[in-house]
């Protein structure tokens, strides 16, 4: 019922809040008319609120109020009305809060259930890879004993097979690489064991078998086998000729002697071989012992010094010893062995001593090499200074020498022999000139070319001429033919004419070979200027090749040979530089002898 | 090379006779005997039945033809081809025939092993040896047939008797030094027997002619041990192939190891500065010269089955001792050859298939191989070279003996023979081709 009643209040007292916003004289809730009704109902309303204030009309007629308790009901009321907006809100932010929480817990509860899914795949997953091990773990169970089987419980009666087996089993490495020692030791003494049983179980089984083939012999006796036969013919002689022996006792010691001789002739033979063996090895063994005292002995006193006078008085000694051993080496074969042995021995550790000192020696001398290598003595230095200083003197009167030459031979006249040493610069001279010639050949050339070209026009024009005359004779006949009287005239007409015709045709015709001929001329006159002048400046061919002759003949190689012997009085380091030189003169002198080889073809 | 044409034969019995002059050949119950420089046939003997074993006597006058099924043997001569011999085992069976080294008995070792029986054709005589062992090599006669080695068992122990053969009497009786004894062999010069162990233990012993023991060999323990044993036609040397992939040299004056050959899957230079050889039968080369690193293939052993492929099982020296061969049974396709004097690696005849069987030359040093393809091999210092056999009907040689003069081969196929004659000028000059390659 409170409830029931609360709700209307509520509207109320929200439709009070809305009246307040929107008050309007119109629809009021209190008129004047029925101000002692509003009282009661709002006292009434404010009674239900448990407010204890109570509005009372201060006049009957209702139309003022007390304002006190109003304004406290008022006042009441606001802060029921404040309170009850904070607790809205309070509410509101709750729902809000709530509703997130929720969205949250939603979200995690599907997260949690994939999970959920996820994990029972895995459990399931993880379930059927735990029944395959289980099913392994089985199998490898059944191996496992099977093999314990293998190696325990063979059967009692232990057969050679299993044995064969066993053994190749241990010759397979890869089976027992990873037993350590232990393993292995257990290993063989199962075997040890089993081989053991089997041997044994064999002989038992060989017992009985033997037990049975005695009685099957005893049988076969007993049965006196009539099939057992030998048919022959008739019978054969011995292979080798002799009548069979009765078997005696000389018999057997016959053999027994035999045996004997043969086996002593194999040991003899054996004995023969290591003797001839031995010997050999001992021939090599003096011989050994030969070349190491020849080794030794030339070198020691040289390479021992101090020491030489005490190894000269052993190896003395071991001459003795060595000779003693020569002599007792027919007396007692054992004894001159030893000595042979000693004496080598001897020789041996001598030759490792020596040989010891000669690597000391040696990587001492090498030593002294490498600290010689970082400092020049003095005396070298000089030495070398004093040959150096020698060396420039040289430098400078060939230097001198080469000077005076020089100037002699710009002072002196052309001899032919200067003149070969300056047949180089000729030569170059010479070249330039024929290029020079060669250019000129070139332009008259061209001349020549422009020339002919012109005669060609002429010639061309002339044949044109030729035609054009052709045609006034040709009218000049026909005019002649109209006027002339019909016979005397026209004979005599015509054969001056013709004369005059003839000398008309001849007259371009000779000016054209005068022409001609002024441009052979001219030609020729081009031709010809460089001929003479060449005939005036350069030397022909023949001299050319008569100076080359004349070259390597006397005068250059008097000059090298010349400086060849003023060199040669220097070092060794000149000899160097001159073989250089003369190999240059040399390929000078191929050149010559090229050109005179042409000269004579 | 020449080839002659196929014959027919049966059970791979064709032997040429010591002296060389006969060709003896079985084509089921047929023994035909051919000149072998005609190839003619010279004399046709019938048997009673298939023959499983043949042998001509050593001075080349009879042929023994065994027939194990019946426990017969009949024996043939040359000289007088209506003499005829037949020697019947009985009810007891036969399991093994042979000559005796003088030509004029027989040896025939019973079913079970339970003895030897020793038949004589000049008096008829018949006498026992009880006790024989059954194993590899339990008999063993010296080179000049004047000993006779034999490998007895009784109460569980091996004993090794010594026969003079002259007149088969006892000469020696001693116990050896062994578990299980496995096999022995006469020195060739007669004076030295080298008995090894089962292999179940590595063990090689060496007795005197007069029974001492000279000396006790063993590499090591816990392991298989000796597959095979082979002395040099000088004497000299002892290899022992084992089963762990490797050769032991030993020397005839201090029987101690001097040199170890080792077979391994992969050959770098550091390992032998020999020659190498890869035998390649698709090329349009018969062989290729590799130059190591090579690698051989190997065959991984089962360990359940009896008998495992591994480890080196045919040793043999060529006639000069110069050079040994061997094979190493999980690298069944390569043969190797060591040089004696340097002690070393000489070639790895590598084959694309395994190899079924080599034999040196009596006389040169030339080994001649095949695989039971069409194709022969051979090899020498200078070179190899491979020759296809020109027969029609894929003719496959399964297995190669060397006449005694080195002058030819007989190549055995399933059911053929052919000869393979060796032309020395056309080796010469093969060898000198592949030199070229070497």
């Amino acid at each position: 019922m409170s409830h029931v009643m609360m709700s209307p209040s509520r509207q109320s007292n929200l439709e009070l809040a809305y009246s307040l916003s929107t008050y309007s004289v119109i629809g009021a809730f209190c008129t004047e008319d029925n101000v002692p009704q509003c009282l009661l109902h709002i006292n009434q309303e404010l009674a239900s609120l448990g407010l204890p204030v109570c509005i009372e009309a201060s006049s009957p007629e209702g139309a003022n109020l007390n304002a006190v308790p109003v304004l406290n009901a008022v006042y009441e009321l606001l802060q029921i009305h404040r309170r009850d907006m904070c607790t809205l809100e309070e509410m509101e932010k709750e729902q809000m809060k709530k509703s997130s929480s929720l969205d949250l817990i939603q979200m995690t509860n599907s997260r949690l259930k994939d999970q959920l899914e996820l994990s029972i795949r895995e459990k399931s997953g993880l379930y059927e890879t735990e029944r395959q091990l289980q099913l392994k773990l089985k199998t490898l169970q059944r191996c496992l004993k099977g093999e314990k089987d293998e190696v325990k419980l063979f059967p009692p009666v232990c057969c050679k097979k299993q044995l064969v087996y066993f053994h190749l089993r241990m010759q397979e490495p890869d089976q027992f690489v990873c037993l350590d020692l232990g393993q292995v030791q257990k290993l063989q003494s199962i075997i040890a064991s089993r081989a053991s049983q089997y041997s044994h179980d064999a002989k038992r089984k060989e017992r009985e078998a033997a037990k049975l083939k005695e009685r099957l012999s005893q049988l076969l006796i007993d049965r006196k086998d009539k099939k057992l036969a030998i048919d022959v013919l008739n019978n054969l002689g011995r292979s080798d000729g002799k009548r069979s022996q009765w078997r005696t006792t000389k018999a057997t010691a016959s053999h027994e002697g035999e045996m004997y001789k043969f086996l002593l002739c194999d040991y003899e033979e054996s004995q023969k071989s290591l003797v001839l063996e031995n010997a050999e090895l001992k021939k090599v063994l003096q011989q050994m012992k030969k070349e190491m005292m020849h080794i030794l002995s030339p070198c020691q006193p040289s390479s021992r010094g101090a020491t030489a006078d005490e190894e000269l008085a052993e190896s003395d000694e071991d001459e003795k010893t060595r000779d003693s051993s020569r002599d007792t080496l027919d007396q007692s074969c054992e004894h001159a062995r030893e000595q042979l042995t000693n004496s080598i021995r001897l020789q041996w550790r001598k030759l490792r001593n020596h040989v010891e000192k000669l690597d000391n020696q040696a990587s001492q001398v090498l030593h002294q090499m490498e600290s010689n290598k970082d400092m020049i003595p003095f005396e070298t230095h000089q030495d070398e200074m004093e040959r150096m200083r020698h060396e420039v003197q040289q430098c400078k009167e060939f230097i001198h020498a080469q000077q005076q030459l020089l100037q002699q031979q710009l002072s002196t006249s052309f001899d032919d022999e200067t003149a070969a040493l300056l047949y180089d610069c000729y030569t170059l001279e010479e070249k330039e000139r024929l290029k020079e010639e060669w250019r000129l050949f070139e332009e008259q050339k061209r001349n020549f070319e422009k020339e002919r070209r012109n005669f060609t026009e002429a010639a061309i024009r002339l044949g044109r001429e030729k035609q054009a005359f052709e045609e006034d004779r040709a009218a000049w006949f026909k005019n002649h033919f109209l006027n002339m009287t019909p016979f005397t005239n026209r004979r005599r007409c015509s054969s001056s004419d013709g004369q005059s015709s003839l000398s008309i045709i001849s007259e371009p015709e000779i000016r054209m070979s005068v022409k001609a001929h002024k441009a052979k001329a001219s030609t020729y006159t081009t031709f010809s200027t460089p001929k003479s002048s060449r005939s005036t400046a350069a030397p022909s061919t023949t001299d050319l090749y008569r100076t080359l002759r004349l070259i390597p003949d006397c005068s250059s190689s008097m000059h090298s040979n010349q400086v060849w012997q003023e060199s040669s009085t220097n070092g060794d380091e000149d000899i160097r530089i001159k073989s250089k030189s003369r190999g240059l003169h040399c390929s000078d002198l191929d050149i010559f002898a090229l050109g005179e080889d042409d000269s004579l073809t | 090379m020449n080839f002659s044409e196929l014959f027919k034969q049966s059970n791979q019995l064709c032997k040429v006779s010591p002296d060389g002059k006969y060709l003896a050949t079985c084509v089921q119950y047929r023994l035909v005997v051919r000149d072998v420089s005609t190839l003619q046939i010279l004399h046709l003997y019938t048997c009673l039945d298939q023959v499983s074993h043949m042998e001509w006597s050593s001075d080349s006058l009879f042929i023994l033809c065994a027939m194990y099924k019946r426990g017969l043997i009949q024996v043939w001569s040359l000289e007088q081809p209506d003499w005829h011999c037949k020697i019947d085992e009985g009810s007891i069976g036969l399991v093994s025939s042979r000559w005796s080294p003088d030509g004029r008995h027989i040896l025939n070792t019973t079913e079970f092993h339970l003895r030897v029986t020793v038949w004589s054709l000049c008096t008829k005589a018949v006498s026992y040896m009880k006790y024989p062992k059954a194993c590899q090599k339990g008999i063993d006669f010296s080179k000049d047939g004047g000993y006779m080695a034999l490998a007895e068992r009784r109460d569980c122990k091996d004993y090794v008797s010594i026969f003079v053969c002259e007149d088969w009497h006892l000469l020696r009786n001693f116990e050896t030094e062994t578990q299980d004894l496995s096999g022995l062999e006469w020195s060739p010069n007669g004076c030295v027997l080298a008995v090894w162990d089962s292999c179940l233990e590595y063990k090689v012993l060496l007795y005197s002619l007069d029974g001492r023991l000279l000396s006790t060999y063993s590499a090591y323990e816990w392991s298989l041990g000796v597959k095979c044993v082979s002395w040099s036609p000088s004497s000299q040397f002892l290899a022992i192939g084992s089963y762990d992939e490797k050769v032991r040299i030993l020397n005839h004056i201090t029987w101690g190891k001097i040199a170890q050959f080792e077979h391994p899957a992969s050959i770098d230079n550091t390992k032998a500065e020999g020659n190498f050889v890869l035998s390649v039968p698709e090329l349009p080369h018969p062989d290729e010269i590799c130059a190591p690193p090579i690698q051989i293939p190997v065959v991984k052993p089962d360990p359940d089955r009896a008998n495992p492929k591994i480890g080196v099982s045919v040793l043999a020296f060529s006639s000069d001792s110069r050079y040994l061969a061997s094979r190493n049974d999980n690298m069944a396709t390569a043969v190797w050859v060591w040089d004696m004097q340097k002690m070393s690696l000489e070639a790895v005849l590598e084959q694309t298939a395994a190899v079924r069987c080599f034999q040196w030359d009596p006389r040169h040093p030339r080994l001649a191989l095949c695989t039971g393809n069409s194709k022969l091999y051979l090899w020498s210092p200078r070179g190899c070279v491979s020759v296809q056999v020109p027969a029609e009907g894929g003719f496959q040689v399964q297995s190669l003996s060397w006449h005694c003069s080195g002058d030819f081969l007989i190549l055995l196929g399933k059911d053929q023979l052919c000869l393979c004659y060796m032309d020395a000028e056309q080796e010469e000059n093969t060898s000198c081709r592949h030199c070229e390659n070497v």
